[in-house]
């Protein structure tokens, strides 16, 4: 499989490739139609930019140190986001919750939700066909490909990302972190962690 | 009404039908138990064909122990995966281990 | 190992190699792919849902699948898509396609130099 092929496809003589050119073309044909505007176009992309995974941290940040937030991101994701200020668009969130007895991982088999109002576009590797194919049957063998080594008593759950909940991994507060603010606290939650396939750093 | 509650062993239904499906290959046939229910939504594989995938149907949040899905399954004995199914591809089944 | 009755692009638990944890920037034409499924598929618009989205790409099938880049497979569906619905004919988008080409820098030295 080629996911990571990403070279900027281009044209026979380095101008625009085939499907550049269908993007212009369908864009250009949709606007002139009155669909929508380049501007609108231009403000989903800004919107798009915006979004990255320190929203996702500033979540875990203040679930780990409000136990009211915690228990409204764990009972319903979308809704308990929306109370800080963070649009979810269409985005319904289930945030489960990784401790020293559990470990949540998601993956999306079939294609490559993600939650992507938390975390912003997906990491190249999580469309891959190594990773959607290995991490439901072998997911402690992935997890050990990025440093994260289980021991077995601790339960790894797979979450596949099917139909129309988005998930996102809460993953356990650090040790070492009791006196650190929620500033502090959000600079050790990686993007990698929130998937589940890291652990949060320590301080 | 939603046929199944949290807790309730179910099998997913072992079938192979051309079209969209968001009933992944590796799930079919296999038995597990309810997480939850996470409401009521439109028929992707109805969506996927630009009609409205009504009746809206129960999506269930089901939990699998990794060794039913992988009998090779080379990780801990607790180990799950949880998929999303919708309630046309359940069947009621008997509790799973 | 043959097994009848399933898609190219569900691929859980098929065997596969390392994770290649190589990453790429997204370029402009790539997010300008994702913002136009974004807007077709917005509550406002409903023109292309996702699922009818995801069922054009697993139409490309197995070979085009692998070969194309992500964004490719997004924008030849959406594409697909917009045509069956009669949303845009094919006509007018060949006729597009040609006027982009041709104003694209390249085209335009080589008509120079021609």
């Amino acid at each position: 499989m080629t996911d990571h092929n990403h070279a900027p496809p281009r044209g026979p003589n380095g101008g625009l490739s085939h499907y550049q050119t269908m993007e212009l073309a369908v864009s250009e044909l949709l606007i002139e139609k009155g669909l929508f505007s380049e501007q609108k176009l231009q403000g989903e992309i800004a919107a798009m930019d915006a979004r990255s995974p320190e929203t996702g941290a500033r979540v875990v940040a203040l679930a780990w140190s409000d136990a009211a937030f915690k228990a409204r991101l764990l009972d319903d994701g979308t809704a308990a986001c929306e109370s800080i200020g963070i649009d979810m668009g269409p985005t319904r969130l289930v945030v489960v919750e990784s401790s020293a007895a559990i470990h949540n991982v998601i993956v999306c088999t079939l294609c490559s939700c993600y939650p992507r109002m938390l975390l912003g576009l997906p990491p190249d590797w999580y469309k891959t066909a190594n990773y959607r194919s290995r991490v439901v049957r072998e997911p402690r063998a992935v997890l050990r490909e990025f440093g994260t080594e289980l021991p077995d008593d601790v339960v790894v759950r797979v979450h596949d990302n099917t139909a129309d909940m988005r998930y996102m991994v809460l993953p356990a507060r650090p040790k070492g972190t009791e006196s650190m603010d929620r500033e502090a606290l959000a600079k050790l939650v990686t993007r990698d962690s929130m998937i589940g396939v890291g652990l949060a750093m320590t301080p | 009404m939603a046929r199944f509650a949290a807790g309730d062993a179910v099998a997913v239904r072992r079938a192979h039908p051309p079209g969209h499906l968001r009933t992944p290959y590796y799930i079919r046939g296999k038995a597990g138990v309810v997480e939850r229910l996470l409401g009521e939504f439109a028929n992707p594989e109805e969506l996927a064909f630009g009609r409205d995938g009504l009746p809206l149907r129960p999506l269930y949040r089901v939990r699998f122990a990794q060794r039913e899905v992988w009998p090779d399954y080379a990780g801990a004995g607790a180990d799950t995966v949880d998929v999303e199914i919708y309630e046309h591809w359940l069947e009621p089944a008997r509790k799973a281990g | 190992m043959s097994e009848p009755g399933r898609m190219h692009h569900d691929m859980g638990g098929r065997p596969a190699g390392p994770v290649d944890h190589g990453q790429h920037d997204h370029v402009l034409w790539e997010k300008r792919v994702d913002a136009l499924l974004m807007l077709l598929s917005n509550n406002t618009r409903r023109i292309i849902t996702v699922d009818e989205l995801r069922r054009g790409i697993e139409e490309l099938g197995a070979e085009a699948y692998s070969r194309l880049t992500y964004y490719e497979r997004w924008v030849a569906s959406v594409t697909h898509n917009l045509l069956e619905k009669g949303i845009i004919r094919a006509d007018e988008l060949g006729r597009k396609m040609a006027e982009i080409e041709a104003r694209s820098p390249e085209a335009r030295s080589r008509k120079e130099a021609g």
